[in-house]
């Protein structure tokens, strides 16, 4: 009898854990795509690693059109041009993108936390307000109040940015300001260029300890 | 000031159409007052001149989210189309930010970097943009929406939308364009009216006051199919 409770009650865990797209082959091919590629240099759960940016939890819009933009080498970033161009040229059919897409996006996210503490205010008011005299837009508009993105139907793909990877986001900041994937969704290109060094630094710092 | 009168279309009983007369004459009043408001407040502002230079940044600024053509974008909350809207109107919203007679977490701080001339240059400068609209809406609800804007809902005293905002949904003065609005957008609106319109109480009436019982009066889903209508006219 107690064999049977506890059978039952691991079962019941077991259960409890399993995410809902779990008897999807389409989507366990894809978590297994993702082990087999991306966590090379994403990371093992797919939180980041080095210069790579954490996907776990990104929008899943957002990522399938990536995929995309690296395959029709439109995004042209230098790491970009490195890595992804050939990645997603030789190893995804459209359908493996956006099944990819649909399991990083179930992923739950850790927060990089790699900003600079006492930039964070400066960021956060940058995010919330953006710089109206500067005629730069709030960042918040588009991205959300917790930098969650906007995944719903018929929204832009509009990526998560909260815990994102300092270094990633300053990066990505900075090249665009240098002209590179100058073929992004308006208004990234023509805003980020407007920025300086240390707002862009700001944003990011706050931008990395978002949850 | 424009005088307002229901269109010899609308069907409607005798009946209604006296409550509806005491509505008009209520809001023509309104619109008198906002209207003599507006005068003093030009008087008052100061004449900063303003480049060509500036007012091309300050439109790149609103087109960052309100899109190149104003017609208005799905982010991470829906941002207004503004192609096409009345100057009138445009101007009275965005000094209802400043006064906060209209609360909007975006548009306060936006509001405060514009100049009255650099206002008035932008309304002008949206007025004349007429982009296809957005689209998005769910379409079974068009019949309904295109219902509710040229008749009302009589049952719950609802004028005919068409009685102000014109046959077309163009707006005129004061009333706003509202062919081609995001379906939510206008869903929010119309929802969250005493939540962010008409704030600034008895010592700041606006025209929010106008649609405040039409607002109400509405049902959610009569809510939602006249957002649809409108969000599909061009």
């Amino acid at each position: 009898m107690k064999l049977l409770e506890a059978t039952l009650a691991i079962l019941a865990i077991v259960s409890c854990s399993i995410p809902s797209w779990a008897g999807d082959p389409r989507i366990s091919y894809a978590a297994k795509f993702a082990d087999r590629n991306c966590s090379w240099c994403h990371g093992p759960s797919l939180q980041g690693f080095s210069t790579a940016p954490r996907l776990a939890g990104q929008t899943s819009q957002y990522i399938e059109n990536q995929l995309y933009r690296f395959r029709d080498h439109r995004r042209d970033n230098p790491l970009s041009k490195l890595y992804m161009w050939g990645a997603a040229a030789n190893h995804l059919s459209l359908g493996t993108a956006r099944n990819l897409a649909v399991y990083l996006s179930t992923l739950s996210a850790q927060p990089a936390d790699d900003g600079h503490r006492w930039l964070a205010a400066r960021g956060r008011a940058i995010y919330r307000d953006g710089i109206p005299e500067a005629n730069i837009p709030s960042c918040v508009a588009c991205h959300g109040p917790i930098a969650e993105g906007a995944a719903a139907e018929g929204a832009g793909q509009i990526p998560r940015l909260g815990g994102l990877s300092y270094y990633y986001l300053k990066r990505r900041l900075e090249q665009w300001g240098d002209g590179y994937d100058a073929t992004a969704a308006r208004p990234m290109p023509g805003i980020a260029g407007k920025l300086s060094v240390n707002e862009v630094e700001a944003l990011a710092s706050y931008l990395s300890f978002v949850r | 000031m424009m005088r307002l009168s229901l269109p010899p279309k609308t069907r409607t009983s005798r009946a209604h159409r006296g409550e509806w007369r005491v509505v008009l004459v209520a809001v023509s009043a309104a619109v008198l007052a906002v209207g003599l408001s507006a005068v003093g407040r030009a008087e008052d502002s100061g004449n900063s001149a303003f480049s060509v230079q500036d007012l091309h940044a300050k439109i790149q600024y609103c087109t960052y989210c309100h899109q190149p053509m104003g017609q208005g974008y799905l982010g991470a909350t829906p941002i207004p189309r503004l192609a096409g809207q009345q100057p009138e109107y445009f101007k009275n919203q965005l000094e209802a930010f400043i006064d906060r007679r209209r609360v909007n977490f975006y548009m306060f701080k936006v509001a405060h970097s514009l100049s009255p001339e650099m206002l008035t240059a932008l309304a002008n400068h949206f007025k004349d943009l007429n982009p296809p609209p957005l689209g998005g809406a769910p379409e079974q609800l068009v019949g309904a929406g295109k219902r509710i804007f040229e008749q009302g809902v009589p049952d719950a005293k609802i004028p005919p939308c068409s009685t102000c905002h014109g046959p077309e949904a163009k707006g005129k003065g004061q009333f706003p364009r509202l062919a081609g609005q995001l379906y939510p957008y206008i869903v929010k609106a119309l929802t969250n009216w005493d939540q962010e319109r008409g704030q600034g109480g008895t010592a700041k009436p606006d025209t929010s006051a106008i649609m405040r019982p039409i607002a109400h009066g509405l049902t959610e889903s009569q809510i939602k199919a006249v957002a649809g209508y409108l969000s599909t006219l061009g």
